[in-house]
């Protein structure tokens, strides 16, 4: 009879015990404290108490605010989208011609769309804030660059993925590089391509609220004025708004999700 | 049954290869000559392949798994890359010819594959406006929305032709297998091709299917002069359907053969 659990090695024991360091060491670092996370409890409440029941007294002006939050999401979304279906295209492994330019632009595509990713929106937001100034411009930029960053990486590997057969089917009939991309690459990454886009505009909606604190337009710097100045109850209002428009995003997109990839043919 | 030594087969060592295949006068549609092709160190699938395929002709590719039959079609057209070996299609030598050339040349043949590949997501009549990218590219051709009276016209004309006209505006993934392949022949057709070469296309069919996709090569090759280069595993199919059999072995042409001088048994001795 084999036993239920295999003795680990010498070398695979000293990294299960190197993994518990690690991660212990991470807890520590991260300031993990149970006495403080009991002793805050009160405080919570207390927060709590004070911030029921919500404000509705900027009610308009703060749902002028939440609009401004969505309009910059769904601007930079889509502007996100537009300009990474071409950067993705030529991110793609083996979508174009494998000649020396085009390695090139793989390598910088890939690189463009590494920098977009890693960077934080927040970074983005202050950066815009400082070269374009104060405002929804400034978010809106930052939520394009992080969708590029974003949608470049899994439109390209969306693409990568589909089945090879269409496209060696139109490059048989005499197909170029670029109707072939169009026509049978981009149809079949389409469903990937819809789903995350949708994803995309409901990780703006999320990002477009934190650009606020930063001034880059938008519901969050209302939050953080409420904040600063002791205001919960206006602020619950802010919180409660994001949350009804963060689940409104995400239950339209799961809608349109299923109902865009039933959808009919071209 | 054929006689043994009416046989034209010849070892692998020694492929039965006709030095000017298409001599004598006849026009000569494709022509291979020492093809070779390897994947890797040790996976030789080509050595030293050749043959011609006559204008007007039927010709039917055998031979068992991996004996190198999808590999030469690619090859014939440069969809992979051969090692070694020359290419004539159409009276032009494509062995080094430059991509946009190629692309002219490949457009006037119709490629059908054994699992159709049809572009999943788009109508019927958009993958077959698709057959016409080689000719004329650009967005016009990309789908049926956006081609132009004429392109959509010609395209009916070739779904009505696989009697598949009712189906233009149909899902290609929602087409059972029978139609599917019939698109893609459309889509072939749409090329208006000099030559159809078929990768197995009945593989994936029920029989009945397979039996109406092969009556449509047929009445191509009779009725419109097409030449047709196909291959198939269905020895009886090959036989029927075909003017002349080659059969590959071990990477090398072991029977080139006419048709009505074959028996099924005799085919069947190149497998396994």
């Amino acid at each position: 009879m084999p036993g239920r659990l295999e003795r680990p090695g010498a070398l695979q024991f000293t990294a299960y015990v190197a993994l518990a360091a690690f991660v212990l060491w991470s807890f520590q670092g991260a300031g993990w404290s149970f006495s403080a996370l009991v002793s805050g409890g009160p405080a919570m409440a207390d927060f709590l108490s004070r911030a029921w029941p919500p404000s509705l007294e900027r009610l308009p002006q703060l749902s002028k605010a939440l609009v401004e939050t969505f309009q910059m999401a769904l601007a930079g979304t889509i502007i996100g989208i537009i300009v990474s279906l071409p950067l993705a295209v030529l991110a793609a492994r083996g979508l174009t011609r494998q000649t020396p330019i085009s390695r090139v632009f793989y390598t910088s595509s890939r690189l463009l769309i590494a920098l977009f990713r890693t960077v934080p929106d927040l970074v983005w937001a202050l950066v815009f804030v400082i070269s374009v100034g104060l405002g929804p411009f400034a978010g809106t930029l930052a939520i394009a660059v992080d969708t590029i960053g974003f949608c470049g990486r899994f439109f390209a590997e969306s693409m990568e993925d589909v089945e090879k057969g269409p496209s060696e089917a139109l490059t048989a009939a005499g197909a170029g590089k670029f109707d072939t991309i169009f026509c049978a690459v981009v149809p079949a990454a389409m469903p990937s391509f819809i789903t995350t886009s949708l994803f995309a505009l409901e990780k703006a909606t999320r990002s477009s609220v934190v650009l606020g604190l930063v001034g880059a337009g938008g519901i969050g710097i209302e939050l953080k004025v409420a904040m600063d100045f002791f205001d919960y109850q206006l602020a619950m209002t802010i919180i409660l708004m994001i949350f009804v428009l963060v689940l409104l995003v995400e239950r339209l997109g799961t809608i349109a999700r299923g109902r865009i990839l039933e959808g009919s043919s071209r | 049954m054929m006689p043994q030594a009416q046989l034209q087969t010849v070892g692998a060592s020694a492929p039965a290869v006709p030095e000017q295949p298409c001599a004598g006068g006849e026009a000569c549609e494709l022509r291979v000559d020492g093809l070779r092709k390897s994947f890797g160190k040790n996976r030789a699938v080509l050595q030293g392949v050749s043959f011609a395929v006559h204008r007007r002709e039927a010709v039917a590719l055998i031979g068992s798994n991996g004996a190198g039959k999808s590999t030469a079609l690619r090859c014939a057209l440069r969809l992979v890359e051969p090692d070694a070996g020359s290419l004539t299609l159409f009276d032009e030598d494509i062995t080094s010819a430059k991509a946009r050339r190629l692309r002219h040349i490949r457009a006037e043949v119709g490629f059908v594959f054994q699992k159709h590949n049809l572009v999943p997501r788009v109508s019927a009549l958009t993958n077959v406006i698709h057959g016409n990218l080689g000719r004329a590219g650009g967005i016009r051709g990309w789908s049926q929305a956006f081609a132009p009276s004429h392109l959509r016209e010609r395209a009916m004309a070739c779904l009505e032709r696989v009697g598949l006209a009712d189906q233009a505006r149909k899902r290609a993934d929602q087409l059972s297998g029978g139609q599917s392949q019939r698109v893609a022949i459309a889509r072939a057709l749409m090329q208006d091709p000099k030559m159809i070469v078929a990768d197995e296309p009945v593989a994936s069919l029920d029989p009945v299917a397979g039996q109406e996709v092969m009556d449509l090569f047929h009445q191509l090759t009779r009725e419109e002069g097409i030449t047709l280069l196909f291959t198939s595993h269905n020895v009886q199919q090959a036989l029927d359907y075909s003017d002349r059999v080659l059969a590959l072995k071990q990477g090398a042409i072991v029977l080139d053969q006419r048709s009505a001088n074959l028996s099924a048994a005799d085919l069947g001795k190149h497998y396994g």
